[in-house]
């Protein structure tokens, strides 16, 4: 079980800094109109296409010893990234990036234009008009955005396996505990850690649909 | 060319504006004018294109204009010149949408009191209570947009622009939809408030009736650049420009050569393009045998299936029905006199009569319903 709480603690903290770091991508790339956008939506988009080896290779070379990344955090903090918690973390956000930069574009720009006009014209700036208007009409986005990038980093299997390894309570996340298990022909353990993922991914995408269809809204439609 | 609406007033909103809109196809369109408004209502009347809805975002400070100066109770909101455009946030310029946009997650009494967000909560209360009572909106206040009917957010949306104590008021075709009587009970409201602020007030439109019902002064703006400005009988009774005419409402533009003047009657005969038709007019500056242009509208024609007799209507012309159009809950019917008239009948009149295309009528036209175009 320890992997299994490994795993939701990793999930967790990159669901939370990808909000944060989201946003303001997400709000950027709904709103600029600079023709040279595509560029980095192609950016944003690439770890869905890209096999989370070459994504955890190249994670693992930056944050090597002799990597530029590697080198800074050696500086700042005295040990490497590789094979760490923090260097999961990482890897982690890169990889779920799209599962929550995209929901939260296209609820941003579903948001009526001309709501804010309405907030600009009656005196609020843009980070006003972000909290007050456009948050929480796209509240099922972010959520979506929270949920989808949460279940993503708890399923993943290639990238952690490249940046962290094999670390029982560092690193060792509920997948790779399944794949030990497997390989061990320990056939019991790996399928209650499979059916507990099981439970939690449906749950979870559960709450994605039901505030997508609102089922819970917290205002009525139009 | 320059409007001047209202000589009583010192201009409050002065903008000379031009910009130019590049639609993805080769047509562009530039708007390209200089009005002057006074406090009260100001109507902006045209055609949808006509540039309304680009001059008042340019005014709120949405749209940002190639070129020009916009000033509003003393300050300059923006000039290209000088290099200065305040932005939308900081320019206090009221602005209801067409669609309203109330904000659909708070309530009424929020949406009110947004734009009062750095006053103090006392003062906003006080604030939001006074408009919403001025609105009579004060029993919806804790409503959100999705639970109230149209007029009442007309009116939330009203209160949420002006509770702000704005520069000017811009409205873009803020009560469309509503009947004429609501319509009318919301103006008195909106009349009554400005009564104590007087603030320019800009209101967009499109429709002749709203014209007639709000106007003291009327801009008429037609592709962009301002075609007349004044009171809206001289604006819109004696259309000057075909267009406009059209927009207006006439949709019968005729040419015509004057036969003779009857100046104790106040009246005048002419002839109706190359043909025989001949009609009374109102007397207007012409010269007999000269040409001048009559603008009828469709909906001021009656059709008769016998020779009318015994009216008080001077015009009485014999024509054939052309073709019949139900155009929603009115028919457009062409009839030949010589020349061809548009008429608007009801469907049930175009049943009772048994009206059919190729069938012989007659048309009554009051002379007064006969405008003349210079």
């Amino acid at each position: 079980m320890e992997a299994l709480w490994l795993s939701m603690k990793l999930a967790a903290c990159v669901a939370a800094i990808l909000l944060l770091i989201g946003m303001p991508v997400a709000y950027w790339l709904a709103y600029s109109k600079w023709r040279g956008k595509f560029l980095l939506e192609s950016l944003v988009a690439l770890p869905l296409v890209l096999p989370p080896t070459v994504l955890g290779f190249y994670a693992l070379v930056a944050m090597g010893p002799r990597g530029p990344l590697g080198k800074l955090w050696i500086a700042l903090f005295g040990h490497g990234l590789a094979f760490t918690f923090g260097g999961l973390i990482l890897a982690s956000v890169l990889y779920s990036f799209p599962f929550a930069v995209q929901p939260l574009i296209a609820s941003f720009e579903g948001v009526d234009r001309k709501l804010l006009d309405a907030s600009a014209v009656l005196g609020a700036g843009g980070l006003r008009t972000f909290w007050r208007v456009i948050l929480p009409l796209s509240l099922p986005g972010v959520v979506t955005a929270a949920v989808l990038s949460f279940a993503h980093t708890l399923g993943e299997f290639g990238v952690v396996l490249m940046v962290g390894g094999n670390l029982a309570g560092v690193t060792r996340t509920v997948s790779i505990d399944i794949y030990d298990h497997v390989q061990s022909l320990e056939y019991g353990a790996a399928n209650r850690m499979a059916l507990a993922l099981l439970a939690i991914s449906f749950a979870v995408l559960s709450v994605v649909y039901a505030v997508n269809r609102r089922v819970w809204t917290p205002w009525p439609a139009k | 060319m320059d409007a001047v609406a209202g000589e009583v007033n010192a201009p409050l909103l002065t903008a000379r504006i031009r910009k130019e809109r590049r639609s993805a196809g080769a047509s562009s369109f530039v708007l390209d004018v200089r009005i002057e408004v006074s406090s009260g209502i100001t109507i902006l009347f045209g055609a949808s294109g006509a540039g309304k809805s680009t001059l008042l975002d340019c005014i709120a400070g949405l749209s940002r204009p190639d070129e020009g100066r916009i000033a509003a109770g003393g300050d300059v909101l923006f000039d290209s010149a000088r290099g200065i455009n305040v932005p939308a946030p900081k320019r206090r310029a009221a602005y209801v949408f067409q669609t309203l946009a109330l904000f659909p997650h708070l309530s009424a009494e929020e949406n009110v009191s947004y734009g009062l967000m750095d006053s103090p909560e006392e003062e906003r209360q006080k604030r939001v209570e006074a408009i919403l009572k001025a609105f009579r909106v004060e029993k919806l206040r804790k409503q959100r947009p999705g639970e109230i009917s149209g007029g009442e957010k007309q009116r939330i949306a009203l209160a949420r622009s002006l509770v702000t104590e704005p520069r000017v008021l811009l409205l873009d075709e803020p009560l469309t939809g509503l009947d004429a009587e609501l319509k009318a009970a919301i103006v008195d409201d909106l009349r009554a408030w400005n009564a104590a602020k007087r603030i320019p007030i800009l209101y967009v439109t499109h429709s002749r009736e709203e014209v007639d019902a709000l106007g003291e002064r009327v801009i008429a703006l037609e592709n962009g650049i301002v075609v007349s400005a004044g009171a809206p009988m001289d604006v819109l009774d004696a259309p000057r420009r075909k267009k406009l005419a059209q927009a207006a409402g006439f949709e019968n533009l005729l040419s015509a050569t004057v036969l003779d003047l009857r100046e104790p009657d106040g009246v005048m005969r002419v002839r109706l393009g190359e043909s025989a038709c001949e009609i009374e007019v109102p007397l207007g500056y012409a010269a007999a045998g000269s040409r001048v242009q009559v603008a009828v509208r469709a909906g001021d024609i009656l059709l008769a299936t016998e020779r009318p007799h015994g009216l008080s209507a001077r015009n009485v012309m014999e024509g054939r029905i052309v073709s019949l159009e139900q155009r929603g809950t009115m028919v457009i019917a062409r009839v030949d006199c010589g020349v061809t008239f548009v008429a608007h009948v009801t469907p049930g009149a175009v049943r009772t009569l048994e009206l059919t295309p190729g069938r012989r009528v007659w048309l009554v036209l009051k002379t007064h319903s006969c405008h003349l175009v210079e």
